[in-house]
């Protein structure tokens, strides 16, 4: 981090032992294991498994009643995926009238290649309109968690203060989200009541005496503590759903009420967007506004909008501030297949309805987006250089589910395999560069014998009539590996095989019928 | 410097965008602004301002100050802030009632504003099938913080305010915001589901939300 | 149906198929590892009077290679495809899974391979691959193909037949035809059963987790048998059923169909 040193002093204070916020996980995301090896570890969280098979069903539920409610879902569908093309195949033009838009309306505009620039500008926004105390109130923004801002705020010896219900629990749970919408829903009642206990009363107001597990109650504690956070705010930082370019609007959509004390009661507000967040006009909120909460939380509308355009006389934030970032995104749009990501809105609705997922939950992706939309994303975003990444494209059974739910008409299985091929393409680079590869790479031998296999019809039927896939066919190819321990093995583990028959199908055809199809 | 982070991030969108031809126009398959055909608006709206679990109920105008004191009794609500622009009428009718009633001019501090039990706003517009209420924070609606920090929120809804959906009623706003005013949209009280999807009413806004629409001109 | 043939009778020149000929493609798993719903399938269109060529050139979709993300060896398996089964009316497969792959897959990789010659031979190989329930009720007309099977099933739709083949709901049409049967629904029909190819070796965990809930809702209809299309779903599915030992059968929806009383 480019800190200055005397401000990092101040919080660093006696050797990182004095922090102003909970700790999260040490380590950065891109460390984490490889996509299979921590979701063995979750699959054996009894409770997550449980939370999440629960909770999953709930708002898939929900969201099917909603959209199937609304006889135009389809045309709204085709419409968001429209909108948002017509802006991204064009997005030089609309970030400038964007920018021109937010100027003309009295917000400073400023720009961030990456996170690193970003948490730079932020910090230094943030120290300029700081009060007594050195601390931000947060609205819940996933470009926020992508560039990790609390923890460079915390460097800088500033308090980040998450008022998101969820968000909250995640971080006093010295947790990390594991789901974009409901970032706590790996935690059930009693574990978010352990937390309240455990942690409000040492950075704020303690839970209340006797707080019980109704979920009602543990709001009103949240409430409470996160009152005199509000009432004493100086700056607010949040993202935003959605930027229109026309009019220099920024618009919050949420449920609690947070955000709206966030951005109404601070003097100075900050808001971190995404340079895809851009979306033409003002009336094409119609659109989303119908596609975002019906695929989100599986209502008609979320409980509050918030839309503000600058600086308003006499009501709210006096001064307002908007980084765009970059952040990985034009690498993101320099792929003419893998662009179409960059239409997601942040629904969830595709995480919600990934069998995947409901197994694993969010943590196992090493990254803040999970699911089918995080497996290609994240690669998109980061490179496929890192395990975790190279892993997530592969996260998924392509059963397409995500692409039938996705408001944006994201073709998320064909991003996924799209991204398969990026991680073939990178390994078999690093393959031929001679670096990066600890092991021999089995996969890829085996692959190109089975292309070649099904690519000469007279080795294919060779290998079905000796009935062993493996052996003749590998044989000039692999004859120095010897037994396979994959795939057979993590197969049969759980599920029998059938002994396999004593005629192929070719065979029996051959031996009941003419080459013309007449019978025998 | 920004200025220079400005010019590369432009510049790789430009390159990004290489096989994008310039007179490329996604055509976009809708038509802007249309109502949804729905049996009975106002019938609409009262169905999904219950199904938020929101207390709805309809009056004339004349009733209006009457219900509204009403309503500030039943949630045992001391104290109000009446926003400039609202009707002189309900404001008496509060005084009658015992109701502490303050005004927002000068404006309330933040710690005025929590300590004050409810406000009563008027609206912009509203649409029936979502159950939204929209706030362009015009005349008898205040400031943004009026309708968000006190605990419980009376809002009064014309009939002539509300339309069928979203596509109209973001139609009918779209002049305030051009203006760069804030707008406001509420769809019931304020909510979470964040543990275990369960859903609770109130958080941090409102609490309680109180919709009162006015079907028919008693008085101004 | 006008023509309900037994099994040793010819179909008449008013059966539905009659004239028309088909180029089965078997699929690479059935035809080494489930010859049962290939040979189904030939005896079944036989039956409602077509010819069934089985062109012995072919070998697979590629969907394997091309899920994996080895877009460049799956081009010659897509030449292979269109070369093998290029002029035929009709290519019928027993899988939704494989005629998803190359309704969706063979143009894309003809795209990736730079070569407009392929693309329009996979065009009009496309156009002519059918998954035998599509065959049966959009082609044949047909959706009662006197079928008799006296035994209580479940039926699997298999996310590729639902969502990329996209057959709708033709396989439990022509179940609902078929004389004696019991169908029961199966809860949480449209989830994943947790197959995905490589999936489940690369992510073998999640993959078992899936398959066994799948499983406990195939067990919960009491059925005798699990209908599906595809029969690596099947593969998946009844390898936890079988350790389980629970007595339910796998079984192709062409196996169903193909059955009559002669059979049963």
């Amino acid at each position: 981090m480019n800190i200055p040193l005397s401000i990092a002093a101040v919080g660093r204070d006696t050797a990182d032992s004095v922090r102003l916020t909970p700790a999260p996980p040490p380590g950065r995301l891109i460390d984490s294991p490889r996509f299979p090896v921590q979701a063995r570890v979750e699959l054996g969280n009894a409770v997550q498994r449980k939370n999440l098979h629960q909770a999953m069903t709930t708002i898939r539920a929900k969201r099917a009643v909603v959209t199937a409610e609304l006889d135009n879902w389809e045309q709204l569908r085709l419409a968001g995926e429209a909108i948002k093309n017509r802006t991204l195949r064009h997005l030089d033009h609309y970030l400038v009238q964007l920018e021109e838009s937010l100027t003309a309306a009295g917000t400073t505009v400023h720009w961030a290649r990456d996170a690193e620039e970003a948490n730079r500008i932020i910090v230094g926004l943030v120290e300029e309109s700081l009060g007594e105390r050195r601390e931000v109130v947060k609205v819940k923004s996933m470009a926020t968690q992508e560039i990790d801002m609390n923890e460079a705020l915390e460097e800088a010896g500033i308090a980040a203060w998450e008022t998101d219900l969820a968000e909250l629990i995640v971080q006093l749970g010295h947790d990390r989200p594991s789901h974009i919408l409901v970032p706590a829903i790996h935690r059930n009642r009693s574990e978010v009541r352990e937390i309240f206990n455990e942690e409000m009363g040492r950075y704020g107001r303690p839970a209340p005496e006797g707080l019980d597990t109704e979920p009602a109650n543990l709001a009103g504690a949240a409430r409470l503590h996160l009152r005199e956070k509000f009432l004493r705010a100086k700056v607010a930082i949040s993202g935003a759903n959605f930027a229109i370019a026309e009019s220099g609007t920024l618009v919050v959509v949420e449920s609690e009420g947070n955000g709206r004390m966030c951005l109404t009661l601070a003097e100075t507000l900050i808001s971190v967007v995404g340079i895809e967040k851009v979306i033409p006009t003002l009336e094409d909120l119609e659109v989303f506004l119908q596609l975002l909460p019906r695929s989100s939380t599986g209502e008609r509308m979320n409980p509050y909008t918030s839309l503000w355009t600058g600086p308003s006389s006499g009501d709210g934030p006096t001064t307002t501030h908007v980084v765009l970032i970059d952040n990985g995104r034009t690498k993101v749009l320099a792929d003419p297949v893998g662009r179409d990501a960059l239409r997601c809105i942040r629904c969830s609705a595709c995480i919600n309805v990934c069998p995947v997922y409901e197994k694993v939950g969010g943590h196992a992706y090493g990254s803040v987006y999970p699911g089918p939309i995080g497996a290609v994303l994240t690669p998109m975003l980061r490179g496929v250089t890192s395990p975790v990444d190279a892993s997530l494209p592969f996260a998924s059974t392509l059963c397409g589910a995500c692409f039938d739910v996705c408001p944006v008409r994201i073709p998320l299985p064909d991003l996924l395999v799209h991204m398969r091929h990026k991680v073939v393409e990178a390994k078999a680079e690093a393959a031929s560069g001679g670096r990066g590869l600890l092991h021999p790479h089995l996969e890829p031998v085996l692959m190109r014998a089975t292309g070649t296999m099904f690519a000469r019809p007279s080795l294919w039927a060779a290998a079905v009539a000796g009935g062993t896939l493996g052996g003749r066919i590998l044989k000039g190819h692999v004859a120095h590996f010897g037994p396979l321990p994959w795939p057979l093995a993590s197969w049969t583990g759980a599920r029998d095989v059938p002994i396999p028959p004593t005629e192929s199908y070719r065979a029996w055809y051959a031996r009941t019928h003419h080459e013309d199809g007449s019978l025998k | 410097m920004s200025s220079s982070a400005r010019e590369e991030i432009l510049g790789r969108v430009r390159l990004a965008l290489a096989d994008v031809p310039p007179a490329d126009e996604t055509p976009i398959p809708w038509t802007y602004g249309q109502p949804r055909a729905l049996d009975d608006v106002l019938d609409r709206f009262e169905d999904r301002i219950i199904d938020y679990r929101a207390a709805f109920e309809r009056c004339s105008g004349a009733e209006v100050p009457a219900r509204v004191a009403a309503a500030l009794a039943r949630y045992c609500a001391r104290s109000a802030v009446l926003p400039d622009g609202l009707d002189d009428a309900i404001g008496a009718a509060l005084v009658a009632s015992g109701v502490a009633v303050r005004s927002d001019r000068p404006p309330l501090t933040r710690t005025e504003l929590d300590a004050t039990g409810a406000v009563v706003t008027t609206c912009a517009v509203a649409a029936a099938e979502t159950g939204t209420i929209m706030l362009d924070h015009g005349p008898g609606q205040g400031r943004r913080a009026l309708s968000l920090v006190p605990d419980v929120h009376v809002c009064i809804v014309r009939a002539d305010q509300v339309v069928s959906d979203i596509p109209e009623a973001v139609a009918r706003t779209v002049r305030a915001l051009r203006e760069r005013r804030p707008v406001t949209w509420i769809s019931g009280g304020s909510a979470t589901s964040d543990i275990e999807l369960t859903r609770v009413e109130g958080v941090h806004g409102p609490r309680t939300l109180h919709v009162l629409l006015v079907e028919t001109e008693g008085r101004g | 149906m006008t023509t309900t043939p037994t099994a040793q009778g010819r179909p008449g020149l008013d059966a539905p198929g009659a004239g028309k000929t088909v180029a089965l493609f078997s699929t690479c798993a059935n035809d080494v590892m489930f010859p049962q719903a290939p040979i189904a399938m030939t005896r079944l269109l036989e039956r409602l009077g077509c010819r069934v060529v089985f062109p012995t050139k072919q070998t697979c979709c590629g969907q394997p290679l091309v899920n994996t993300g080895y877009f460049d060896q799956s081009v010659p398996i897509v030449r292979n495809f269109a070369k093998t089964f290029g002029g035929y009316d009709y290519v019928v497969a027993p899988s939704g899974s494989c005629v998803g792959a190359v309704r969706h897959q063979h143009q894309l990789l003809a795209d990736h391979a730079l070569d407009p010659g392929l693309r329009r031979d996979v065009d009009a190989v496309v156009a002519a691959t059918f998954d035998i329930s599509e065959f049966l009720i959009d082609v044949l007309g047909v959706t009662d193909v006197g079928a008799y099977f006296p035994h209580t099933v479940t039926y699997h739709p298999t996310c590729h037949s639902l969502r990329v083949a996209h057959v709708g709901d033709r396989p439990m049409r022509l179940l609902q035809a078929v004389r004696g049967i019991t169908i029961r629904d199966l809860p949480d029909a449209d989830r994943c059963c947790g197959f995905g190819g490589t999936f489940a070796l690369k992510n073998a965990d999640i993959s078992v987790a899936m398959a066994s809930d799948k499983a406990r809702n195939v067990a919960s209809t009491g059925a005798e048998y699990l209908v599906a299309g595809d029969n690596l779903c099947l593969l998946n599915i009844s390898g936890v059923l079988n350790r389980q030992q629970s007595g339910i059968r796998p079984i192709h929806l062409v196996e169903v169909l193909a059955a009559t009383e002669a059979t049963s």
